[in-house]
C-alpha cells in the first residue's frame, strides 16, 4: 500500500543508505511488517545493497523485530552486499548478546563508525 | 488505588483482543504499578519484553485458526517484591519444549523462536501449564541485577 506513512527516516550518503526508525518501541507486528517490507524494497531496487540501520532512538524491539532484521541480513548477503547496526541503546545490545545476535550482526557504536566500515 | 503499600495486591484479571491500543493499555497499566512499587529500570524493560513476547506467542501462534477477536485472558498481580503475570490464550497450546535452542549456531540466522527464550532470560521464572496454553511469567525484585 503506496499510501502507508512509511516508520523509517532513509537517507544516501553515497551509495550507503542509512536508515532509522521513528518508532521508540519496534513491538508492533503490522509496522515490524511494513518496516520490512520497506527496507526489502530498498534491498531489491540495489545492485550490491550497503545499508546502516540506526537504532538512536529505539528504547524496546521484540522478536518479531529481531526476526525481521535477521531476514533482512539474509537477504543482503544473497545479494553480496553489507548491513551494519549501529547506535543501539546499552539495554537493547543486551537482547543481541542473550540472542547472541551480535554474532550474527556488525554492530557499531556510532553511525559514523559504521560507516566507515563500508569503505 | 492510594493506601496499598506494601499490602498484598490483589490479581487483576482482563480480557485483551489482538489490537494494538488495547495491548498498550493493559500494558501500561501493568507498567504503573511497577512504577508505584519503585521496581527499577531493568525490571521495567524486562517485564515489557517479556509481556511483548507472551502476548504475541499468544495471537500469533496458541490462536493461529480461531477468530480475530478471540480474546487474551491477562491475569496479574504485582506487589513490593513480585510481579508475576500469567497470559491465557484459547488455542490447543504447545510443548515449550519443542522449540529450538535459537542461540545455536546452526539456529543464529533463522528469523523465528527467540520470544520463549527472551522471555526466560528476563524473568525470574516462565511456566507452561500441562496443556501448554497459559504461560506463568514471575519477576522477583532480588533477580534483578545488584547495580540496578
Amino acid at each position: 500500500m503506496a499510501d502507508l506513512e512509511s516508520r523509517l527516516r532513509i537517507s544516501d550518503d553515497a551509495g550507503v543508505t542509512q536508515v532509522e526508525f521513528i518508532d521508540r518501541n519496534i513491538l508492533d507486528e503490522a509496522n515490524i511488517q511494513a518496516i520490512g517490507d520497506e527496507i526489502s524494497g530498498i534491498i531489491d531496487d540495489a545492485e550490491t545493497p550497503k545499508l546502516l540501520i540506526s537504532f538512536a532512538n529505539v528504547d524496546h524491539l521484540s522478536s518479531a523485530a529481531l526476526g525481521t532484521l535477521i531476514t533482512i541480513n539474509n537477504r543482503v548477503r544473497e545479494k553480496g552486499g553489507k548491513l551494519r547496526l549501529a547506535n543501539i541503546d546499552a539495554q537493547i545490545y543486551e537482547v543481541f548478546v542473550i540472542t547472541r545476535l551480535n554474532k550474527l550482526f556488525e554492530i557499531h557504536e556510532s553511525t559514523g563508525e559504521a560507516r566507515k566500515s563500508f569503505d | 488505588m492510594p493506601g496499598h503499600d506494601g499490602a498484598a495486591a490483589d490479581p487483576i484479571t482482563v480480557e485483551v483482543i489482538n489490537d494494538r491500543a488495547e495491548i498498550e493499555r493493559t500494558e501500561t497499566q501493568i507498567l504503573e504499578r511497577i512504577d508505584h512499587h519503585d521496581f527499577p529500570k531493568a525490571s521495567r524493560f524486562a517485564v515489557k519484553l517479556a509481556f511483548e513476547e507472551a502476548i504475541a506467542n499468544a495471537f500469533q501462534h496458541g490462536h493461529r485458526g480461531l477468530p480475530d477477536d478471540t480474546p487474551v485472558r491477562v491475569t496479574y498481580k504485582i506487589d513490593a517484591d513480585e510481579i508475576r503475570i500469567e497470559v491465557q490464550d484459547r488455542g490447543p497450546g504447545f510443548d515449550a519444549a519443542d522449540v529450538p535452542d535459537p542461540t545455536l549456531d546452526e539456529n543464529l540466522d533463522r528469523p523465528c523462536g527467540r520470544g520463549l527464550m527472551l522471555m526466560r532470560s528476563y524473568m525470574t521464572s516462565v511456566r507452561y501449564n500441562e496443556q501448554g496454553n497459559v504461560v506463568e511469567m514471575v519477576y522477583r525484585r532480588k533477580a534483578a541485577t545488584p547495580s540496578a
